[in-house]
C-alpha cells in the first residue's frame, strides 16, 4: 500500500492542508495583519522595536535605478545576504559568503560576477519572487555566522529552526538542514533534512529526509542523537514573543543561531507548512486542542514558553494534565 | 458555529432555488431534462448593418426560398422604428424595411428557425430555365475561354460531366496560361461564379448563381457560400464551384438563386450582412420555447434565449466555465493536485474545446517547451522582468505562427487552431515554469505542469460531455447547484488524497517505534 488510511492519520493527530487553512490560518490570522509578516522589512523593524534580535540591515534598494548603487554599497562587505522583502518560501534569497576582487562566491562555491548579482537584484525589484508579481524591495543583510553546535550538521549555510506558535504558545519545532541533495536549500521538498526538536529540552528527536527517517546527516555522517540546540530557553521565549509583536495567532517563526549574537528572528510566516509533523513524527492536533482548551492566554511570553516546555515535552515524566479541562466542543475548528 | 449554520442555510436556499427552477422548467414548461437527438434545429440570424445619413432609407433583403428540404419553424424580423413588409416576387421572397429619416449606425435582424425534413426525394429547383444572354468577352479572353471550353467538351459526355470538367479545370492546382488569364488567386468567389455562368452561356447552357449557408452550430459572422446551378434540359443541377461536386451538400440552406442582389440599401452606406448560426439538438425544446414566448412565461422572457444569437453562442461557452471551476476546486481541495496558476487549467481546457484533445495537448506541450528553451536563453541577456515577459509573448506568437504555417504546409488543418490558446497565459506559464526550474528544479516543473494538464483534461472531459453541455445551456439555474457544491467544498477540512501519500511515512515510523 502506498497510502495511509485517513482514519490512522486522524488517530496520529495529523493536520491536513485544508484543515490548516480553515481551522488555523483563517481562524487565527486576520488578513489585515499579513503585511506585517509578508513584508520582511516591516517584520524586521517591528522586531527591533520589540527588542528582538534580528540580522543587521546593510541596505535596501527600492527602484530599478538604485541597482547602480549596488556596487558602491557592496564594496564594504565581503559576505552578505540579498533578500526580496516580499518573497515567500525562501525564494530569491542569495547568500554570498566570500569575495575575491569582483567575484562573489556562494557558500557552495558557485562564482557570481557583479553583473549577475545586479540581474538578481533587478529581478527582485521587478517582482519576480514576490506574491502576485508585485514590485518588490531588495534588502541586504549581514551574514549569520554559524554556531559551533551546528558546524557538524551543516552542509552549506546556516541551519534554521522553525517553531510553530499558536496564540503565543510554542507547539512544535524543527531544525532544517540543507544537504547536498537539496542543493544547499533548506526546503524539505527538495531533500533538506528536517530534525524534529523536543520542545521540552531542545534535543533532537527524530530526523527525516525525503519523508524517510534518517539517523545521521547524509553529507557529514554525524548522528542526530547528539544534537542539542543551545540557548533553548531564550529561543523559545523569543518565538513566543512574536505573538504579541504581530498579533497573529498561528505563526511559523524562523530562528537562526548566530555564533556571536545568539538566537535571531529571520522571518515570520503566517501560513507555515505541515512537514514539521513528519519531522517530529507527531501530529499537531492534540497540542492545538490543548491550547484551545485554555481558559486564558498568559500575557508573559516566558511563562508561555515554560508551559509549552512542560506539556509538549517528548519526555512523558515531565508531563501532567493541565489544570484546565479539555472540552471537546471548544476545539471545534479541528473537528 | 453560527457561521457554519448560516453557510448551510445559504447552501440549502441556493440549491433548492436551482433545483426548483430546473424542475419548474421541466415539469411546468416541458423542457426535456436530457437531450434527445431526433431533430436538429438551427436558428439562423442575419444581421444587416449600415450607416444612415439622415435620408429616407429603404432596405431590401433577399430571403431564403421555401421550397427546400428544410422546414421553416418560424421567421422573425426585428428592427426598431422601421416599417416592414415581406414581398413575394417572381424572383423570390424579399424583406423590405423602410423609414423616412434615419441617422447613424442602423441594424436590422432577420431570424429563422429551421430543421431538416425527412428526406423524401432529392429536391431540385423546379422552375423553368430562363433565356440565355450570350456574354461578351474581349478577343484575348475569348480565345482563352474557347480553348478551355474545347478541352472540357473533349473530356465530357453531357451537360453534367461538362460542367464538372469545366469547374475542375478552373480550380486546377497548376493552371495553364489560359486559365490564369481568366481567373487567378485574386479573383473573388463572385468573380469565379460570374465567369462560370458566362463560360456556360457561351456553350449555350443556362446557369445561375446560388448562394447558401452551411449550417454548423456555434458559427458567428458567417458569409454565404457560392454555388452554381446548371440546367441540363430537364432539371437544375447544383455544383460546388470549388470542387466540381454536384448535388446539395448536407446541412446546407440555399438562401438565394439567380443574379439579383442579396441586399440593397437605398439611403445608407457601408451596408453589411453577416450570419450567425446556433444549433440545438432539441426540437421539442424549441417548440416549448416558442410556445412559452407566446404565453410570455417570465422565466423564458428573462432568460438567455431572449438574447441575440451571437451572444447566446458566447454564453454557451461562458456557462461551461463554472463546471471547470468546480473541477479545479475538487482537484485542489479533495485530491490535492498542484497546478501552475489556480485557474490556468480552465483556460487551457477552454482552448482544448476548440482544438480537440490530442492535438491541443501536443500543441500546448510544443509551445511551452519551445518557450522554455528560448526563455532559458533570454535569462542570459539581463532583461528586466516586464521586458522579458513581453519578449516571451513575442516568442510564443512566433512559435504559434510557425506551428500554423508548418502544419498547414503539411496539410494538418488541426494545428491551425493553436491560436485558441490564451497567449498571455501561456507566456506567464512559461515565465513561471522557468523560474520554478531555476529555483526548485525540473522535478517541481514536471509536477506542476503535469498537474495543470491533468486538471485541464479532466475539466475538458466534463465540459465536452454532451449531457453537461446541454444542461448547462438549457438549465443555467443549475449553476446555483454548482455554486452550492463549491460553497460546501470550501468547508471541507478533511485530508486531501495526496496527503495520504505524503504522511505515509508516519505509519511506518509509528509501527517501528512501538515494536
Amino acid at each position: 500500500m502506498f497510502l495511509i488510511s485517513p482514519k490512522k492519520l486522524r488517530k496520529f493527530g495529523i493536520i491536513g492542508m485544508n484543515q490548516r487553512n480553515f481551522g488555523l490560518v483563517a481562524r487565527y490570522n486576520p488578513r489585515r495583519l499579513y503585511p506585517l509578516v509578508d513584508d520582511k522589512l516591516k517584520t524586521k523593524l517591528l522586531a527591533q522595536k520589540a527588542g528582538i534580535t534580528v540580522p543587521k540591515l546593510l541596505g535596501t534598494l527600492l527602484y530599478q535605478h538604485d541597482v547602480r548603487k549596488l556596487e558602491k554599497l557592496l564594496t564594504a562587505y565581503d559576505e552578505f545576504v540579498i533578500k526580496p522583502v516580499k518573497g515567500s518560501g525562501g525564494k530569491g534569497i542569495l547568500v554570498i559568503s566570500r569575495r575575491e576582487h569582483n567575484l562573489y562566491f556562494k557558500p557552495g562555491g558557485d562564482m557570481l560576477s557583479l553583473m549577475e548579482i545586479k540581474r538578481h537584484v533587478s529581478d527582485i525589484i521587478s517582482g519576480l519572487h514576490s506574491l502576485g508579481g508585485k514590485p518588490d524591495t531588495v534588502m541586504i543583510e549581514s551574514l549569520i555566522k554559524i554556531d559551533p553546535a551546528f558546524s557538524d550538521y551543516s552542509y552549506e549555510g546556516v541551519p534554521d529552526l522553525r517553531v510553530i506558535v499558536l496564540q503565543g504558545y510554542p507547539l512544535m519545532a524543527m531544525l532544517r538542514l540543507a544537504t547536498h541533495a537539496s542543493d544547499g536549500k533548506a526546503n524539505l521538498h527538495q531533500g533538506a533534512v528536517g530534525v524534529g526538536i523536543d520542545i521540552g529540552t531542545g534535543n533532537a528527536l527524530h530526523a527525516v529526509q525525503f519523508g524517510k527517517p534518517v539517523q545521521h546527516h547524509p553529507d557529514t555522517r554525524k548522528t542526530f542523537s547528539e544534537l542539542a540546540i543551545p540557548h533553548w530557553d531564550k529561543l523559545l521565549s523569543l518565538a513566543a514573543a512574536c505573538y504579541e509583536m504581530t498579533g497573529l495567532g498561528y505563526l511559523g517563526v524562523d530562528i537562526v543561531l548566530d555564533r556571536d549574537q545568539g538566537p535571531m528572528i529571520i522571518e515570520l510566516n503566517a501560513r507555515p507548512g505541515l512537514s514539521i509533523q513528519i519531522a517530529n513524527n507527531a501530529g499537531l492536533i492534540p497540542r492545538v486542542n490543548m491550547i484551545e482548551s485554555l481558559k486564558h492566554i498568559d500575557p508573559d511570553p516566558e511563562s508561555r514558553a515554560t508551559f509549552s516546555k512542560q506539556y509538549f515535552s517528548a519526555n512523558p515524566s515531565l508531563q501532567s494534565a493541565p489544570h484546565t479541562k479539555h472540552t471537546g466542543s471548544n476545539s471545534l475548528a479541528l473537528q | 458555529m453560527q457561521a457554519t449554520f448560516r453557510l448551510y442555510t445559504l447552501v440549502l436556499l441556493i440549491m433548492s432555488a436551482g433545483i426548483g427552477l430546473t424542475l419548474y422548467k421541466h415539469l411546468a414548461l416541458g423542457f426535456p431534462l436530457l437531450p434527445d437527438e431526433k431533430k436538429l434545429v438551427w436558428i439562423v440570424e442575419a444581421k444587416i448593418d449600415f450607416i444612415a445619413h439622415g435620408n429616407p432609407i429603404n432596405v431590401s433583403f433577399t430571403l431564403p426560398p421555401k421550397n427546400q428540404d428544410m422546414v421553416f419553424l418560424n421567421e422573425d424580423f426585428a428592427s426598431p422604428d422601421y416599417g416592414f413588409s415581406k414581398l413575394e416576387l417572381k424572383t423570390g421572397r424579399r424583406a423590405q424595411w423602410s423609414k423616412r429619416i434615419a441617422d447613424g449606425p442602423q441594424t436590422a435582424f432577420y431570424r429563422l428557425s429551421i430543421y431538416k425534413s425527412d428526406p423524401i426525394a432529392a429536391a431540385h429547383a423546379t422552375d423553368v430555365q430562363h433565356k440565355l444572354v450570350k456574354p461578351e468577352f474581349d478577343e484575348v479572353l475569348k480565345t482563352a475561354a474557347t480553348a478551355l471550353l474545347d478541352q472540357a467538351r473533349d473530356k465530357s459526355a453531357d451537360t453534367e460531366t461538362f460542367t464538372r470538367e469545366l469547374i475542375k479545370s478552373l480550380n486546377s492546382e497548376s493552371p495553364t496560361q489560359n486559365q490564369s488569364l481568366l481567373i487567378n488567386n485574386q479573383s473573388s468567389a463572385d468573380d469565379k461564379t460570374n465567369l462560370l455562368v458566362s463560360l456556360l452561356a457561351m456553350e449555350s447552357i443556362s446557369a445561375r448563381i446560388v448562394r447558401g449557408l452551411y449550417l454548423e452550430g456555434g458559427r458567428r459572422r458567417q458569409s454565404l457560400a457560392n454555388f452554381i446551378e446548371v440546367h441540363d434540359g430537364t432539371q437544375w443541377l447544383l455544383f460546388n464551384q470549388d470542387t466540381g461536386n454536384s448535388g446539395l451538400p448536407d446541412n446546407f440552406l440555399i438562401w438565394q438563386r439567380g443574379g439579383q442582389s442579396l441586399l440593397d440599401v437605398v439611403g445608407g452606406t457601408n451596408s453589411r450582412v453577416s450570419f450567425s448560426i446556433i444549433e440545438n439538438v432539441q426540437s421539442s425544446r424549441d417548440l416549448v420555447l416558442s410556445d412559452s414566448q407566446d404565453e410570455q412565461a417570465a422565466i423564458i422572457d428573462f432568460s438567455i434565449y431572449s438574447l441575440p444569437i451571437e451572444q447566446q453562442n458566447a454564453f454557451k461557452m461562458i456557462l461551461l466555465l463554472p463546471i471547470g471551476a468546480l473541477v479545479v476546486v475538487v482537484m485542489r481541495l479533495l485530491i490535492g493536485i498542484r497546478t501552475s496558476g489556480t485557474f490556468m487549467p480552465v483556460l487551457i481546457s477552454l482552448a482544448l474545446i476548440e482544438t480537440t484533445l490530442v492535438a491541443g495537448i501536443l500543441m500546448f506541450l510544443i509551445v511551452v517547451s519551445a518557450g522554455l528553451l528560448i526563455r532559458s536563453y533570454l535569462s542570459h541577456l539581463n532583461l528586466l522582468l516586464v521586458a522579458r515577459i513581453s519578449a516571451v509573448i513575442i516568442v510564443v506568437i512566433t512559435i504559434m505562427a510557425s506551428i500554423s504555417i508548418i502544419s498547414h504546409k503539411l496539410g494538418l488543418s488541426q494545428a491551425l487552431t493553436v491560436t485558441f490558446f490564451p497567449l498571455i497565459i501561456l507566456a506567464w506559464t512559461i515565465e513561471r515554469m522557468s523560474v520554478l526550474w531555476e529555483e526548485d528544479g525540473p522535478k517541481e516543473v514536471f509536477i506542476q505542469g503535469a498537474g495543470s494538464l491533468i486538471t485541464a483534461i479532466v475539466a475538458y472531459l466534463f465540459m465536452t460531455n454532451h449531457i453537461i453541455e446541454y444542461l448547462s445551456f438549457n438549465f443555467p439555474e443549475l449553476m446555483l447547484v454548482n455554486l452550492a457544491f463549491i460553497l460546501i467544498l470550501g468547508q471541507y477540512t478533511g485530508y486531501r488524497f495526496t496527503e495520504l501519500y505524503r504522511f505515509k511515512s508516519l505509519e511506518q515510523q509509528n509501527v517501528s517505534d512501538k515494536s
